[in-house]
């Protein structure tokens, strides 16, 4: 025993002791206090991404338009050449039917320049999906140009001086005598969804995008999807434990944290560069997102057949089923749960990859959309990649727009994927 | 000592006069360190423990006995509060060290548990060296003035655990590289620093071999002249050697208690008899 | 003409199939025996060995049928135009001749590229009848080999399984091949990288404008490919995400797993998550639509000047994205520190935070560091947050509120737009790939060491 004796019994109820304790009380709900803050500090940031988004995207989704009624005349546009009619002359007549007063020649310029320049490729394009147009009025719903868009809409507001805003006073005199006259509406736009990029705020659409990022999921799943379950499957029900399966997992395991822009290089290097398949194709996008997938199917798969209980497999074999048997005839259905779960998933996080479809030229100016696996096209995050680089008003609303249809998009996914893993999960 | 009475009589009205006896025989002037009346413990609906009155004495063993689920690990951490971190458990009933109410406004469960210490079935220590381990509990209470008296209050708990001399050059080395039963010493050690009035110990030996076993039972009876000591064990030979009451609890009561020997040799309740020979648990 | 081949490929699948099922059937009945395996498997195996060898004959004959015609056209040009001409050169041409195959012509070809064309297009039709000929023939004597093996003592399941293994083995090996492939390509292109720019200058040189003369005599400026503030650019960046991940993060984790109950963590931790599942390209936008007008004008309000696109926006913004990484990771760790420690340390009167602080975090250690480094790797390796909202020139600076550029910006802008592959600007980006992937890798193997190490010491 030591020569020393334990220090004089302690105080519990003297002041210090008691003022320690409430210390210590106090210093324990500052923590529990942090830890809520830091929870709301990052939920409340979610807020604020999601709720920005909404305000500045929310106005994309109307596009502001004029009635006009053309009359496609036969001189202008000859029945033996459509392509080529002057369709410019025919809606400029139309849209000054719609101001009948006297103009000057600058009045003239800035009243023409109210209305969207892609106004003459929506009649084009009616024309020559019915030619008997020709000598007939058609009515076109003509979207205005950007600036009057942004105006209508509140964005470009009215009280700062002229040289600041896009819109002139002339302009505006004329915009607030057609909305007089009830001839200026707000109708949903559906060209965001069904019309393809174009230089004009107020005519680009995602419908290439949406084509493009379609093609190159369908290859990325029909890739994927069939390699990462047989790899899975070879690594979880038949490989022997030996260097080369664990060189295996190693592999996987570090595929699954390369940064996607190493995924990029390879695409370029290999599938442009050594194979010379086409730039800008789905197609290549879709083998490059196969790529960054595989790993995520192959960690789900895995997990999704480990949670089978061996007792199933016993039971196959003892009635004399072979390997092969067993997995196919019954661990596998059993498991497709957890695959189809996992690859939504995986397909959900393809959906949003930006910078490989970035490096393979998936973000060049296309505007229309692919026809097939191999034609250029763009995908719905490098679209909202290139116009978040353009400067017009119009495009900012229109990314925001752009940023909430993925979103949604995503959403549906994730949805699905919880949906089928509750109904259709087993609890063993 | 009587016969064991007739069934008639309830459990609950046996023990309290066998405690009487108890009391007015061996310790007629000593008041109880902890005293407990009619404590019951639920969790959620399950009523796991019912109307357990004891009363335990200054510096003297009482070993809980009992067959496994019956409770005594239940009353035990009733008796530190330790009941307080695990959800959806209530406990009703009064539980008094030295008189004071521990569930009280005044009693700050902090230093209760300070004041009232407690050894786990299996080893815990920190993972953090031999010193710091038993310097926990002091740093936190702010018991030690300076650093030379922690260093004191270090070696002394060490000493009084019996491991002193075996790591006094290796204080700076992770507890978790200590065996088994060194391990538990270090625990114990650990509990000691604070200068607790009573010891609580859950099966202190039930993960250790013979021979640390005993150690820890020499231990047991050394420290006895300092503290009190309540000790769970499943082991009757082990109550029978170490302590000088035991309570033997069956099925969520407490069925009787008082001195050791009279428990072991003429047990009042049929269900202790049953326990003791073996019929069961 | 690859549909053809599949469609081709197809009928004739289904035909083995029917045929050699009823043949095992109708030779077993002859022989009066039992067939080893069920025809079915007779079917399998005959319509497998019919549809896979072709099949993959026609994907590698598309693979090289362009690179091959390539080299044959080349070949076929009147010497004179031909020699002497580097790689460039050459594809110039190539893509020349095959945009006129395509039906665009610019200007007015030389009259041997017309008929260099034209050629194209006749080869291109020949080789194209020549696969589905070639892929025709493979399967039909596929049918007929297998056709011959069929018998009532043939193991056909055998066959079928070995098929299987096979092909599952070559997508397992698949994760292999990535790997190799990216490792290759990085390596190769970075090697032709350093052919020009030595690697000491690319490692350590503090000058770093890729705008090199295109031409001799343009009067650009010349390249100089120092990397070292592109490096310093992105631990900038990173160190400033961790700096807004690591605290939010952690704190969250504790939170969740000491002070919550179960109702509020179960609905709290799937809104953290959402953080990890939204698109990189969304963060970015937010930077530049949002978060970095709010800090430039906060800073003009107590006289900062911050800069449209600095660090501390994206660096903010990227450690946002990073922090459901790091309060997942650390909710993992803490939850598996043993509840013995914890009822030791609350049975000697430690408080919660007391526990949290001194006994908890202690032991969770590991796992939390090996979930910071994973985090850190993401962020390095981050791109498009960066691209949107970070700078492009890179500067000897360590000042969050100016603008820096990243290993990431830098591949990204060398490589988007129309500079042919041979240009050093390009190759350097693969240098710069090659060091980021080394770097990650490293990263992940660390901290993947760190977590096992520190599960084994409690499991």
């Amino acid at each position: 025993m030591a020569s020393i004796s334990m220090p004089e019994s302690h105080d519990w109820l003297s002041e210090s002791a008691r003022q320690r304790v409430q210390r210590r009380h106090a210093a324990d709900k500052r923590m529990r206090l942090y830890g809520l803050a830091a929870i709301g500090l990052a939920i409340g940031l979610l807020g604020v991404l999601l709720v920005s988004l909404i305000l500045s995207g929310y106005t994309a989704f109307v596009q502001t338009k004029v009635p006009l009624q053309v009359t496609v005349s036969p001189e202008q546009v000859k029945p033996d050449n459509l392509e080529r009619g002057n369709y410019r002359k025919l809606v400029r007549d139309a849209f000054l039917d719609l101001m009948p007063v006297e103009m000057s020649r600058s009045e003239q310029r800035d009243y023409l320049s109210m209305l969207s320049s892609g106004a003459p490729f929506l009649l084009r394009d009616r024309v020559l999906a019915d030619p008997s147009l020709v000598g007939q009025t058609v009515e076109i719903m003509a979207p205005l140009a950007d600036p009057m868009d942004q105006f209508h809409k509140g964005i470009i507001p009215r009280d700062v001086p002229e040289e600041q805003r896009r819109v002139n006073d002339v302009q505006i005199g004329y915009y607030d005598q057609l909305v007089a006259e009830g001839l200026v509406s707000t109708p949903f736009n559906w060209a965001l969804f069904f019309s393809p990029d174009s230089r004009f705020p107020e005519l680009a659409g995602l419908a290439g995008a949406l084509v493009g990022s379609f093609y190159a999921l369908l290859v990325c799943f029909l890739i994927s999807f069939p390699v990462g379950i047989a790899a899975a499957i070879y690594l979880e029900e038949f490989a022997r434990k030996n260097r080369w399966s664990d060189l295996i997992e190693v592999n996987i395991n570090n595929l699954a944290a390369v940064p996607s822009v190493v995924f990029g290089l390879l695409g370029l290097a290999v599938f442009l560069g050594f194979f010379g398949l086409p730039r800008s194709a789905p197609l290549v996008g879709g083998m490059v997102l196969s790529l960054m997938t595989l790993p995520t199917i192959i960690i789900a798969t895995r997990a999704a057949l480990k949670a089978v209980p061996p007792s199933i497999r016993e039971a196959a074999f003892g009635i004399g089923a072979s390997r092969h048997q067993v997995v196919t005839h019954h661990v596998l259905p059993l498991a497709l749960p957890g695959i189809l779960t996992g690859t939504i998933i995986g397909l959900a996080q393809a959906l949003g990859e930006t910078a490989p479809l970035l490096l393979i030229g998936m973000n060049a100016f296309i505007t229309s959309a692919p026809g097939g696996l191999t034609d250029p096209a763009t995908a719905l995050p490098t679209q909202i990649f290139i116009w978040a680089d353009s400067p017009e008003r119009g495009f900012v609303a229109r990314t925001s727009a752009a940023i909430l249809v993925l979103i949604g998009f995503l959403i549906i996914m994730n949805a699905i994927a919880i949906f089928l893993r509750q109904k259709l999960e087993r609890k063993w | 000592m009587s016969e064991v009475e007739p069934m008639q009589v309830s459990a609950g009205e046996l023990a309290r006069a066998a405690q009487n006896a108890v009391q007015a025989e061996a310790q007629p002037t000593a008041h109880a360190r902890v005293a407990a009346r009619d404590v019951n413990v639920y969790y959620g609906e399950n009523h796991a423990l019912k109307h357990v009155d004891i009363d335990i004495y200054n510096n003297e063993v009482v070993s809980f006995i009992g067959p496994s689920g019956c409770g005594k690990s239940t009353f035990l951490r009733c008796l530190n509060r330790m009941n307080d971190v695990i959800e959806g458990c209530r406990v009703t009933g009064e539980i008094m060290l030295d008189n004071q109410d521990i569930y009280s406004r005044d009693l700050d469960v902090v230093q209760l548990r300070a004041r009232v210490g407690m050894v786990f079935q299996k080893p815990n220590p920190f993972p953090k060296s031999i010193y710091d381990n038993i310097a926990y509990g002091p740093r936190l209470h702010g018991i030690a003035a300076g650093k030379s008296e922690l260093d004191d209050i270090v070696e002394v708990s060490l000493s009084k655990a019996g491991l002193w001399e075996e790591v006094k050059d290796r204080l700076k080395e992770p507890g978790t590289g200590l065996s088994g039963g060194q391990q538990q010493r270090l625990c114990i050690a650990r509990a000691i620093a604070v200068n607790p009035e009573v010891i609580l110990m859950d099966e202190p030996c039930s993960a250790l071999d013979p021979i640390a076993t005993a150690k820890i039972e020499e231990l047991i009876d050394e420290l006895r002249q300092n503290f009190t000591i309540v000790i769970v064990t499943h082991s009757m030979q082990q109550a029978a050697r170490v302590s000088q009451r035991t309570a033997f609890f069956h099925l969520g009561t407490l069925v009787e208690w008082g001195e050791t020997e009279q428990i072991f040799t003429k047990p009042r309740d049929e269900r202790t008899q049953g326990y003791i020979t073996g019929r069961f648990g | 003409m690859l549909e053809l081949v599949i469609l081709i490929l197809l009928v004739l699948c289904a035909f083995g199939y029917l045929m050699a099922r009823s043949r095992a059937v109708a030779l077993a009945t002859q022989a009066g025996v039992r067939n080893h395996s069920l025809p079915a498997y007779h079917g399998a195996f005959v319509a497998l060995w019919v549809g896979l060898p072709a099949f993959f004959l026609a994907l590698i004959w598309l693979l090289l049928q362009d690179s091959v015609i390539d080299q044959m056209i080349l070949a076929s040009l009147p010497a004179d135009m031909i020699a002497g001409l580097d790689a460039s050169r050459e594809s110039l041409i190539i893509s020349e001749i095959r945009s006129i195959a395509g039906g665009q012509v610019f200007g007015q070809p030389e009259p041997a590229v017309l008929d260099a064309a034209a050629r194209l297009n006749t080869w291109a039709s020949l080789a194209g009848w020549a696969m589905v000929a070639a892929c025709t023939c493979l399967a039909l004597a596929a049918l007929v080999v297998t056709r011959r093996k069929l018998s009532p003592s043939f193991r056909a399941r055998h066959g079928v399984e070995r098929i299987m293994d096979v092909l599952m083995i070559a997508c397992a090996v698949v994760a292999i091949l990535t790997t190799l492939g990216i490792v290759v390509s990085l390596l190769f292109e970075a090697y032709r990288f350093f052919e020009r720019v030595p690697v000491t200058e690319f490692l350590f040189g503090l000058n770093w404008e890729p705008q090199i003369a295109i031409r001799a005599d343009q009067v650009a400026g010349q390249g100089a490919f120092g990397a070292v503030p592109v490096f310093l650019g992105t631990l900038v960046i990173a160190f400033l995400a961790m700096l807004v991940a690591v605290p939010v993060g952690l704190l969250s984790a504790i939170y969740l797993a000491e002070y919550s109950g179960p109702r509020f963590r179960n609905s709290v931790k799937p809104i953290l998550e959402i953080l990890a599942g939204i698109p990189t390209v969304v963060y970015g936008f937010f930077a530049v639509l949002t978060v970095a007008p709010a800090m430039r004008s906060f800073g003009a309000s107590i006289g900062l000047d911050v800069a449209p696109n600095s660090a501390l926006a994206a660096g903010g913004v990227m450690g946002i994205m990073i922090i459901p990484f790091i309060s997942s990771l650390s909710d993992d760790a803490l939850n598996a520190v043993p509840r013995s420690l914890r009822d030791g340390s609350y049975a000697m009167g430690a408080t919660k935070a007391e526990t949290i602080k001194q006994v908890l975090l202690p032991a969770a250690l590991p796992g939390i560091m090996g979930g910071v480094l994973l985090a850190l790797s993401r962020a390095i390796g981050e791109t498009m947050i960066v691209v949107m909202a970070a700078g492009l020139i890179a500067k000897m600076n360590i000042n969050p509120l100016d603008s820096v550029t990243t290993v990431t910006v830098q591949i990204v802008t060398l490589l988007i737009g129309d500079t042919e592959f041979d240009n050093p600007k390009t190759l350097a980006a693969f240098a710069l790939g090659l060091v980021l992937f080394l770097v990650t890798l490293a990263l992940n193997v660390v901290a993947l060491r760190i977590v096992q190490k520190y599960r084994e010491k409690y499991d």
